[in-house]
């Protein structure tokens, strides 16, 4: 058995790294809260904003947490654009169509990455890098740290955006009752675009928090997409504080499993939690009623 | 320059077709100033999970036909120029299949690389249909040439060689510095060889007296390994050993090197990075001093050191896969000099006597037993301010080995 | 009218069991034998994803029960090939039936039921990866021995008609299902499945033997790609690869329709083969144009390939599309 030190700073691990996930799965519950539609992309546009960070910072020497201001916008607007060009007028509101064309996108992004970045595995390596908090018996890490604290930053963002400006309740309304919501003057299509746009802001602040500790290629965002999935469910589809705190629980089990069973097997303990949760109670920890 | 027929349109298929019936049929001294050029069949993951590894490896068959063509083709048949038929394999076993049948009715005389395990047993397989040769370029599975398939061979060493290999020489070097490591860890990709790594590790290493105080098991990608160095920090073992893929090593490494574990050496085995001239230069204070027993081209080679000098012209690192690419498909163009025709069965029979030294590799002859290269062997590295040295054995050595890597 | 509906089925079948025999490519055969086994895979996912409406993401559980049932028990226990394919397609209906039993009963529909689909496949890649007795990563390796008995063919083609035999019978029991109680109550519960319960269709059994009948035909396909390949590992029999190769053939070709998964993996792989000539010296380049022609199918051609078949060629499209 391992000693408490170990196993507390594990759990500190696991909390930070789930921060992290709970980022990433953000955009992912929130586009499938209004748009419903689970978005196959989000791994890829995870990849291609980490692939602009390491840019910006090998190209134009700009700080990744910097990286994070410039890329937050530019990403929305991708997002904006990418819903309102690509996958709305395709999809036509059917769902097989939406899960094509998302599909569709990942094989496109991922290649346009191969193609233009080819398929090297890349890091930014900085002081701050390998930078540590020293508390006690623990060494924490400064990089993740500021992950933690970005990803909590974010979702209050998001949560206030959400719940307390005119876009959010327009943004809900669309959510809860698409045709209503239209009927009552709100443009779907726009509102649509939007969400999709935040996900997509969510994704690059993500990507700026990642790569001062994780590496980039062509593929990285297949390691966290499943992660995800199961955050979102955990969470409740839909749902920001549902996200963030089923991101921090899968953090903190992944971390104790793989310490327990290793960490191969130690991913089992997720998905079993994501089996259980979806058998037992769907609507997940803060869901709506499916 | 041409190097590259990735993908011929029907009219050069034809043509290309006819005139290899052409080379095949007419007696040597009618033959035209200028033969049919000789199709190669390289197979390699260019796109997908290992695209990185597949692009070194199709470099360096690229070279070695520039060189071999340069060099005045194959003599023996009236310095018939090699000509390339690329295949992307997509790393996927599926594709590397669809690639070999397609290579065949392109009237490839043999294959050469796969690069990943199962794209290797799957694409050789597919080749032994029609008795086409198929030189495997990086495969270690033991199970490629355990299948008693007559037409594949590896001039790398396999798993269990390499395995040997590595305990062999940790053993040796660990003797020499006077038994510093007793206590060891293993950490490994929860894959193909990994897993396999280990577990032989597991049961040889306690023979020579040394401690296995944990294997660990990391997936394929793995998002974070701080747990794995958690443990490690508290287990505080001499040794740790660890086969990983590229991107884990990475984190394994700068994870280490925050969390300050420093034991008295790291040594890979057959790792994805520790031999990896861009993790080095990425990373020069994580990979400092870590050792790795690995595929590595013969550092006093002069050949070597010429491909080398093109390759890192070209702005890439010089890593294994174009060696071994390099001389597979130069014991290829030996095979079709000694064979005098570009016919399967006479290559597949001149490669099994075969006795070529002009590789790069640190190998003695080459001499294929059940399609195993029994000349073949790894050689173990250490990064040494920040260059990567051979330390074992000292055939080969351009440094000696730094054991403790910390003083 | 009975025998009518099945004149399509025939005239593909034929038209596909000519290939060998007018062209000697066996390339072209590769390809197709390739195809075949994708399309049984898809023929699978359509009868519950396609008729009954529930989507799947993790059709490689059921491709890799198949693949693993047969390699292993050829492997460690030396049963004759044709009873392992037929022991594999028992395992991959009990497995559907699992699955069906657990998500069905919990009430799990649309994205959810996808979902966890998708959490069993990996929970099996990760478990077959893992253990001793699926080879553990180093998978496991059948013994290449050609002969009828071993379900090994010497020849490209004999391969062909055999995975054809296959698609034929998956093509036949679709269309028996598209004309049967059975499948209009599938039907009826892909349309709403309150009003089909209110009707006094018995939802429930209904899902049950469509997911049971689903994974059984899936599971074929995982037989024949081992006896092809003679090959298998966690990624290739559970990885999330064949999940959506099974999922995207219906959705390209027709969902729900018998002729669907066929035309759907014949024009995917096709266009894959196509692109491959624009690869150049760039990797990837080939993929991108395949997602954008992927999407613009998508964008311009909704019902699928038989959708545009139906505007353009209607008397055609009604014929062959049931």
């Amino acid at each position: 058995m391992y000693s408490p030190t170990i196993l507390i700073e594990a759990m500190i691990n696991g909390l930070l790294t789930g921060a992290i996930y709970a980022l990433i799965a953000l955009g992912l519950t929130l586009v499938y809260g209004v748009l419903h539609i689970i978005n196959f992309a989000h791994g890829a546009i995870l990849a291609s904003a980490m692939f602009a960070v390491w840019g910006l910072n090998v190209l134009a020497g700009v700080d990744p947490y910097l990286a994070i201001l410039l890329l937050a916008p530019v990403f929305f607007c991708l997002g904006y654009g990418v819903q309102r060009l690509v996958i709305g007028p395709a999809a036509k509101g059917d769902d097989g169509n939406i899960l094509l064309i998302t599909l569709g996108l990942s094989i496109f992004i991922e290649n346009a990455l191969l193609a233009g970045f080819g398929s090297d595995t890349r890091s930014i390596s900085s002081d701050f890098s390998f930078a540590v908090v020293e508390a006690g018996p623990f060494l924490i890490s400064s990089p993740r740290l500021v992950g933690f604290a970005g990803s909590l930053i974010v979702t209050a963002i998001l949560w206030f955006i959400m719940s307390r400006t005119d876009a959010g309740k327009a943004i809900r309304a669309v959510a809860r009752e698409k045709l209503g919501a239209s009927l009552m003057g709100i443009d779907v299509g726009h509102v649509y675009a939007v969400t999709f746009g935040l996900g997509c802001a969510a994704l690059a602040v993500a990507a700026g928090l990642l790569m001062p500790t994780f590496y980039v290629n062509p593929r990285v965002g297949g390691a966290f997409v499943n992660i995800a999935f199961t955050i979102v469910v955990l969470g409740g589809m839909g749902s920001i504080p549902g996200a963030m705190i089923g991101g921090l629980l899968i953090g903190l089990v992944e971390s104790l499993s793989g310490l327990l069973l290793g960490e191969s097997l130690g991913q089992i303990g997720i998905f079993i939690i994501f089996i259980l949760v979806l058998l037992l109670k769907p609507t997940g920890l803060f869901g709506a009623k499916a | 320059m041409k190097l590259v027929e990735t993908h011929l349109n029907r009219r050069t298929i034809l043509k290309g077709g006819a005139a290899a019936l052409a080379t095949l049929s007419a007696p040597a001294v009618l033959r035209a100033a200028e033969p049919a050029p000789i199709k190669v069949g390289i197979l390699q993951p260019v796109t997908g999970a290992l695209a990185q590894d597949g692009e070194y490896g199709r470099l360096g068959a690229e070279l070695a036909i520039e060189d071999i063509n340069k060099a005045g083709g194959i003599k023996s048949l009236g310095g018939a120029k090699l000509q390339m038929v690329f295949g992307d394999a997509r790393s996927n076993p599926e594709a590397g299949t669809q690639e070999v049948e397609r290579m065949q009715e392109e009237g490839v005389v043999a294959v050469v690389g796969g690069f990943a395990s199962p794209i290797c047993l799957a694409a050789s397989q597919a080749a032994s249909r029609y008795d086409l040769p198929y030189l495997v370029d990086v495969g270690v599975s033991d199970q490629i040439t355990g299948r008693g398939l007559k037409n594949t061979f590896r001039f790398a060493p396999g798993f269990s060689i390499c395995t040997a290999a590595a305990i062999q020489n940790l053993v040796r070097i660990n003797e020499a510095a006077g038994k510093p490591a007793k206590t060891v860890a293993l950490v490994h990709e929860d894959g193909l060889f990994g897993s396999g790594l280990a577990k032989l590790m597991a049961t040889e290493l306690p023979k020579y007296g040394f401690e296995i105080l944990e294997q660990i098991a990391v997936p394929t990608p793995s998002r974070d390994l701080s747990n794995v160095v958690l443990r490690l920090r508290s287990l505080n073992p001499d040794l740790i050993i660890p086969s990983t893929y590229y991107g884990e090593t990475v984190l394994l490494a700068r994870t280490m090197q925050q969390q300050r574990v420093r034991p008295k050496a790291v040594y890979a085995v057959l790792n994805g990075a520790a031999s990896n001239r861009r993790f080095v230069a990425e990373f020069p204070e994580a990979a400092e001093g870590v050792m790795d027993c690995n595929h590595w081209y013969d550092p006093r080679n002069e050949r070597s050191k010429a491909v080398q000098a093109r390759v890192e012209a070209a702005g890439k690192p010089y890593n294994y896969n174009i060696p071994l690419n390099y001389s597979s498909v130069g014991l290829l163009a030996d095979a079709l000099e000694r064979a005098g025709a570009a016919e399967r069965g006479k290559v597949i029979e001149a490669l099994n006597t075969s006795t070529f030294k002009e590789h790069l590799m640190p190998y003695g002859e080459t001499k294929f037993v059940n399609g195993q290269n029994m000349g073949a062997a790894p050689v173990s590295t250490q990064v040494q301010k920040g260059a990567i040295r051979v330390v074992y054995p000292g055939d080969f050595a351009d440094a000696k080995p730094m054991f403790p890597a910390n003083g | 009218m009975r025998f009518s509906g099945y004149i399509p089925i025939l005239v593909v079948t034929a038209a596909l069991a000519v290939v060998p025999l007018v062209f000697s490519s066996n390339s072209l055969f590769n390809f197709m034998v390739m195809s075949l086994i994708i399309t049984l895979a898809a023929q699978g996912w359509n009868i519950l994803g396609g008729v009954a409406g529930q989507t799947s993401f993790g059709h490689a559980l059921f491709f890799g029960v198949g693949c693993y049932t047969a390699a292993m028990l050829q492997f460690h226990f030396g049963v004759n090939a044709w009873l392992a394919f037929l022991l594999a397609v028992a395992a991959g209906a009990a497995a559907g039936f699992i699955l069906g039993f657990l998500s069905f009963r919990a009430g799990l529909r649309g994205s959810y039921f996808a979902l966890i689909t998708l959490a069993f496949a990996e929970l099996m890649r990760i478990l077959a990866n893992a253990s001793d007795w699926t080879g553990g990563a180093a998978g496991l390796l059948l013994k290449l021995n050609p002969g009828f008995s071993n379900m090994q063919f010497e020849s490209r083609a004999s391969f062909l008609w055999l995975a054809l035999a296959f698609v034929f019978i998956g093509l036949v029991i679709s269309r028996a299902i598209a004309g049967s109680r059975f499948g209009a109550q599938l039907v009826a519960v892909r349309e709403n499945e309150d009003a089909a319960r209110a009707l006094g269709v018995d939802v429930l059994s209904v899902k049950l033997k469509a997911i049971s009948l689903s994974g059984a035909i899936t599971a074929a396909a995982g037989v024949l790609y081992v006896q092809n390949f003679l090959y298998i590992d966690a990624n290739i029999g559970f990885g999330v690869w064949i999940s959506i190769e099974a999922l995207l053939a219906p959705l390209v070709g027709g969902r729900g329709l018998v002729l669907g998964p066929l035309i759907g993996t014949f024009t995917l792989h096709g266009l894959g083969e196509l692109t491959k000539s624009f690869a150049g010296r760039i990797p990837g380049i080939d993929l991108m144009v395949f997602a954008v022609v992927l999407i613009g199918v998508v964008a311009f051609a909704s019902g699928g390939v038989l959708g545009l078949l139906r505007r353009f060629a209607p008397r055609l499209a009604r014929r062959i599309a049931v």
